[in-house]
């Protein structure tokens, strides 16, 4: 069957939707990235095999859908039943015979499974009265955990393909521009450059030929919001693809994965499988004379693969190193054409656009920054997981009252957004509203989306260190401010974590960034010494500390600490002897142990081990 | 080390033989013998029409592809921000302990390659650790071991 008008999409969907109105029960299994980490697809085996062995009368189940990321990953795997919104937490494959039990063929709630609130205890069993998805607005995220990552139909039933039909059926391709620079959709990996805009200068191009480009390349350390999308709801991402083809007049688009995510590949392939077979991709999209035909590039594990250019020379099979950008790749860019390369999220974001008008994207946000945004919200904060706020939602709110605080209650100390190429922010920005403009106004920036919490037991010098080091190792080496200017970075950066710099070393520092800033070429370089100078800029004293007191306040650089054990804590239980690999630990049961300085390496086994926080890193 | 190199032409031929398939073939090469083998860059080259030198540099400069054979079991520590923060660093250590050796290096019986990796996105469940392509969430320092132990 083809769908090949708008009122053959709309019955189509109005019978996907009559179908499901008769299912009385549903099981949403979680299998996003964490879930899947914590075994959520044994979990969906078994509520397949029981629900077939098991009869099952006056209730009408459906399938097992396995949904994209319910984003509560810190609670993974995940189930929500539905309609009744019951959302249950860290499910293992012996509690599906009492879910099915109890919330299937009846209506209880198993309070065992479902959250509890972390101060008062109680349990919360639908996930819309939980904080963490209460302070929540969903537009690129909108059908994670709610549809079938793998089948069309349920892309369909949620309103999927209406924004395309719309687009291709009503709209001129400058109607579709004008829409999208109305609404001001600014490009959700990290540059914020106005789509609109971008897919104008690349109409206006004169050219027979012109691409558009997915870059979900997504490098940045710590996030994980696009490859989130691409596995759990990959027809979005097609569907912004076809609207802005048909904006600029594209026959063929790419889309770039990342070769660490090997489901988004497989689920994106699917998803252009089935698209293509009913008659929403490929040749004459919906009847019209309007062709796309997308295709699936893997990457190859380079980070520098996520600029704009390196990216396109990559799909064309070369190394990816950045070009000059004197002439841009809205005139010259996959094979010399024409290209827009947006990023998967702004994709995610079109057929919203579309459908719903642009004033109602700008009726959420802030001013100049319409919309939401993704966020991995990971780190040292309490409920870690995948988020999507209105910008301008202010830090204090999506880590208090979202992430639930800090882990073990312990004193904030910083957020590091944007990757590598963005920067931490101190306690006195927590109220600082989180958007494009306003993050980079204070040293850091929105970059594609990671979230990374900090508590007091995390370095400073030892993040600017991990992050030079990162660059180090991901940067082209194509020019010499980059190649050089980073690396002589890191070894100050080391010196000084091992106690071995002076003061002046903080100048030289400061000084080499500025030459590396101005002389390199791509973003990469240009940005790379964020990671100190953000540090520098907050964290001033705790660098000092380490040069003039060869002291890390958070007990992580190595060189620096002592692990010794709390005589009055320790039980004597010979766990930490157990775990110690090099012997340094000695002492008899119910007696307090006693580690060797001169054998001890700071590995930490011991510090894990310990159940009573014995062991006490100074 | 010896390998039954009689696939690579097909392997070759399932993309358009055009210099752009350089990197799709490559991978697919990648993922049949774990490395990339001499002799199978040569008829890449010559099939694809791309210059040795080429096909070289491009397999020395993306990650994922390796000029050495890698070892039954890749073990892949994640040191992406989010585990870096939750002590990756030390669970790195760890498995180079274990395993007497250093990240990037392959235990000499074959059995397994230490690897470390920019960031596989299970940031929320993080110390993470791969196993080949099994994940490992929240990895602690004392048990990490486990992984890696003689089956």
């Amino acid at each position: 069957m083809r769908i090949e008008s708008e009122k053959q999409l709309r019955d189509y969907r109005k019978k996907l939707a009559d179908a499901d109105k008769k299912l009385t029960k549903k099981i949403m299994v979680c299998h996003g990235p964490g879930c899947l980490a914590s075994g959520a697809e044994k979990v969906s085996e078994e509520f397949e095999k029981q629900l077939k062995r098991k009869k099952i009368t006056g209730v009408t189940v459906g399938s097992i859908k396995k949904t994209g990321c319910h984003s509560f990953c810190e609670k993974s795997p995940l189930v929500a039943i539905e309609p009744a919104q019951i959302l249950y937490t860290r499910v293992k494959v012996k509690d599906v015979a009492e879910i099915i039990e109890k919330s299937i063929k009846g209506d209880e709630i198993i309070e065992r499974l479902v959250y509890h609130d972390p101060h008062s205890n109680d349990a919360i069993p639908k996930y819309p009265d939980i904080p963490f998805y209460k302070h929540q607005t969903r537009i690129a995220l909108r059908n994670l955990g709610k549809i079938n990552a793998c089948d069309i139909d349920d892309y369909i039933r949620v309103g999927g393909y209406e924004a395309a039909a719309k687009a291709l059926l009503k709209m001129t391709p400058e109607g579709v521009i004008d829409e999208v620079t109305k609404a001001n959709l600014r490009g959700r990996g990290g540059g914020g450059f106005p789509a609109g805009r971008k897919w104008k200068s690349c109409r206006a191009v004169e050219s027979d030929v012109r691409y558009v480009v997915c870059n979900g390349d997504e490098g940045d350390p710590g996030a994980f919001m696009d490859r989130a999308i691409m596995e759990g709801d990959p027809h979005t991402v097609l569907e912004g693809m076809i609207i802005a083809a048909f904006a600029v007049g594209a026959k063929d688009g790419y889309i770039y994965v990342r070769e660490e995510y090997p489901l988004a590949v497989v689920n994106l392939q699917k998803a252009i499988e089935q698209a293509e077979a009913i008659g929403l991709l490929g040749d004459n999209i919906l009847g019209t004379d309007f062709s796309l035909h997308l295709h699936i590039n893997r990457g190859a594990g380079a980070f520098v693969c996520g600029e704009s250019s390196a990216l396109m020379l990559s799909v064309a099979g070369n190394v990816g190193e950045p070009r000059a950008k004197y002439i841009r790749s809205v005139v010259k860019g996959l094979w010399d054409k024409p290209t827009v390369l947006n990023n998967v999220e702004t994709y995610a974001n079109v057929p919203m656009i579309i459908a719903n008008g642009a004033d109602w994207f700008t009726s959420v946000g802030a001013p100049k920054n319409a919309g939401t945004k993704a966020f991995s919200l990971v780190g040292k904060v309490r409920h870690t997981g995948l988020i999507e706020v209105p910008m301008g939602t202010p830090l204090r709110t999506i880590i208090y009252d979202i992430g639930g605080g800090i882990l073990k209650d312990r004193p904030f100390k910083a957020v590091q957004t944007g990757g590598p190429s963005g920067g931490c922010l101190a306690e006195q920005h927590l109220d600082l509203s989180v958007d494009f403009d306003t993050l980079t106004k204070h040293g850091s920036m929105m970059g594609s989306g990671g979230m990374i919490v900090m508590d007091d037991r995390t370095c400073m010098v030892d993040v600017a260190k991990y992050f030079l080091s990162f660059l180090v190792s991901e940067s082209c080496g194509k020019c010499i401010p980059c190649r050089e200017g980073l690396y002589q970075l890191h070894k100050l950066a080391i010196a000084i974590s091992e106690g071995r710099a002076q003061e002046s070393d903080i100048e030289k520092m400061e000084h080499l960034s500025e030459m590396v800033v101005t002389g390199s070429l791509c973003g990469l370089g240009k940005s790379g010494p964020n990671p100190f100078l953000s540090t520098i800029a907050n964290f001033r004293d705790e660098y000092l500390t380490h040069i003039r007191d060869h002291k890390c306040s958070a007990g992580v650089c190595k060189e620096l600490i002592k692990y010794e054990i709390d005589a009055e804590k320790c039980d004597g239980c010979m766990a930490c002897i157990a775990a110690c690999a090099f012997n340094a630990i000695s002492g008899k049961k119910t007696k307090p142990h006693v580690i060797d300085q001169e054998l001890c390496t700071k590995c930490g086994a011991c510090v894990a081990a310990c159940t009573r926080e014995a062991i006490m890193v100074l | 080390m010896k390998h039954d190199l009689s696939r690579v032409p097909e392997i070759i031929e399932r993309y358009p033989q055009q210099p752009s398939s350089l990197i799709m073939v490559l991978q697919d090469i990648q993922k049949e013998f774990s490395y990339l083998p001499c002799e199978a860059l040569e008829q890449t080259a010559a099939k694809l029409g791309v210059p040795l030198s080429k096909v070289f540099s491009v397999s020395t400069f993306y990650n994922a592809f390796s000029l050495n054979k890698k070892g039954d079991t890749v073990v892949r520590v994640c040191i992406g921000t989010a585990c870096h923060i939750r002590g990756a660093r030390q669970i790195q250590e760890q498995l180079e302990t274990a395993l007497k050796i250093q990240a990037g290096e392959t235990t000499k019986d074959g059995k397994f390659t230490l690897e470390v990796v920019g960031c596989v996105g299970a940031c929320a469940m993080a110390p993470v650790v791969l196993t080949n392509d099994r994940y490992h969430p929240q990895c602690k320092v004392n048990t990490v071991k486990k992984l890696v132990a003689k089956r």
